[in-house]
């Protein structure tokens, strides 16, 4: 497993441009919503939550449609499979790897779009602990939306149509314990809820993306 | 009972079973649906609040019911093909789900044409509202999926994995939705407690929701029989009962 973090986080420095591009889109989207919705600051911190979660959860999907798609193409996916490492552990190596490059780097970043956008500290806080709990969700919910479309070649649109509807808790959870922390609520309950799904996904979701490798693999 | 359950999983038994059972079923659906409708459009008296308005529940509830359970069906159905490899489940799962899809279409339309005389509005961002079209959403993906490609085996079984998963994430999504903001009146039906309608509206209600349920099983089995016939249509028994 940590053989495949390895090579995973090695390919990705090798290729700067996979790592950077998510993140440049994640950038763009946030910025485009006060174009969108003028530059008032009452308005801007009320969306604030909103915005940053569904431009995470689009980048997300945008990074995730490659997550196995090299692999898969020049045959390292099938010698993987065929090999020694049982192919479960290699997929919680290779959802860690992703993690590390996409939703770690946009839990990082959020802080700034939240001043960004007039967010309090209290609220900058709790959007990056509730991106911090919710992203590797993200990642292993996509890592099952990518490994069932593998053989097929119009995978990126089909993803999201496949993931967007089971990442609705996550995105509610997550949108709701921001908005309490901006008024000053308390939100230790949203806090466990994240963690609780986190802990359930990390269980269960990499199970059906290893039937899926094996399924796509199989045609 | 095993046995009738190894004969239905294979094409041949289940054409020939069905091909009987068939009509019965399109009968039984007809009387239930018709006597339903007269009895919810014409008999059953109108509400003390809403007035007319109310027979839209009459069409709206068991849609939104059937709708519901067919992604039920429609996920065992995967589970079984997934674990058994049964050719005909993954038939099942691949008919019902524009069935399933469409009931929910149908109950999104009611509901907001019943919502706007009384909420004043198409829409409202309510938890049922929501989860229902987060259903729909679900039955799209696997609608899609399913498509990508015609009869290959993979496809269905990556298809019947994404049923189970929706099936599982199902709960998780109907409580956060639910948590997130209810306008919704509660549920018209539950098996344990006595429903709060009177018995004059209740009665054409259940008679439509069997009705519907009856309306699904046909158009079901009926889809997948001609699946059947367009998958196997090489294959002797189907020349010899065709005649081709």
């Amino acid at each position: 497993m940590l053989e495949t973090i390895r090579r995973d986080l090695l390919l990705h420095f090798r290729k700067p441009a996979d790592i950077l591009n998510p993140l440049a889109f994640f950038v763009l989207i946030i910025s485009l919503f006060p174009f969108g919705v003028g530059p008032s600051a009452s308005i801007l911190s009320e969306i604030s939550a909103g915005v940053i979660w569904v431009a995470a959860l689009l980048t997300t999907l945008f990074s995730i449609d490659m997550m196995f798609k090299s692999d898969y193409e020049d045959g390292t996916l099938e010698q993987i499979v065929l090999g020694k490492e049982s192919l479960l552990l290699v997929v919680y190596g290779k959802v860690f790897a992703q993690w590390l490059v996409g939703g770690l780097m946009i839990t990082l970043m959020s802080p700034l779009f939240g001043m960004m956008f007039y967010v309090n500290n209290d609220g900058i806080f709790a959007t990056a602990l509730a991106l911090m709990l919710a992203t590797p969700t993200m990642t292993l919910l996509g890592s099952i939306g990518a490994a069932l479309t593998l053989g097929l070649n119009k995978g990126g649109v089909l993803i999201s149509i496949l993931v967007l509807p089971l990442y609705l808790p996550v995105l509610i959870l997550g949108v709701a314990m921001i908005d309490s922390a901006i008024v000053g609520d308390d939100y230790v309950g949203h806090v466990f809820w994240l963690a609780a799904i986190l802990v359930v996904s990390t269980g269960f979701a990499p199970l059906a993306t290893e039937l899926g490798i094996r399924i796509s693999l199989s045609e | 009972m095993w046995s009738l359950f190894h004969k239905l999983g294979s094409p041949r038994p289940f054409y020939e079973i069905s091909d009987r059972l068939l009509p019965i079923l399109g009968c039984l659906t007809v009387i239930f649906l018709s006597v339903g409708t007269i009895w919810a459009l014409g008999f059953a008296p109108p509400d003390y609040q809403q007035g007319e308005s109310v027979r839209i529940m009459y069409v709206h509830v068991p849609s939104a019911i059937v709708a519901q359970s067919s992604y039920m069906i429609m996920a065992i159905a995967g589970a079984v093909f997934l674990i058994w490899r049964i050719k005909i489940a993954d038939i099942a799962l691949q008919c019902a789900a524009p069935i399933g899809a469409s009931l929910t279409l149908l109950a999104l339309a009611t509901g907001a044409i019943w919502g706007k005389p009384t909420w004043g509005a198409w829409w409202v961002w309510d938890a049922r509202l929501t989860s229902t079209l987060i259903l729909f959403f679900l039955f799209i993906g696997v609608i899609v999926l399913r498509s990508a490609k015609e009869g290959s085996e993979a496809v269905g079984r990556a298809t019947a994995t994404l049923a189970v998963v929706g099936l599982v994430n199902l709960p998780v999504i109907k409580f956060s939705v639910d948590w997130w903001f209810t306008l919704h009146q509660s549920s018209s039906f539950s098996l344990t407690e006595k429903p709060s309608m009177p018995v004059e509206m209740w009665l054409p209600l259940v008679v439509m929701v069997a009705g519907f349920y009856l309306f699904f099983f046909y158009v079901w089995i009926f889809s997948v029989r001609t699946e059947i016939l367009k998958r196997e249509y090489r294959s002797q028994w189907v020349r010899f009962i065709h005649d081709v």
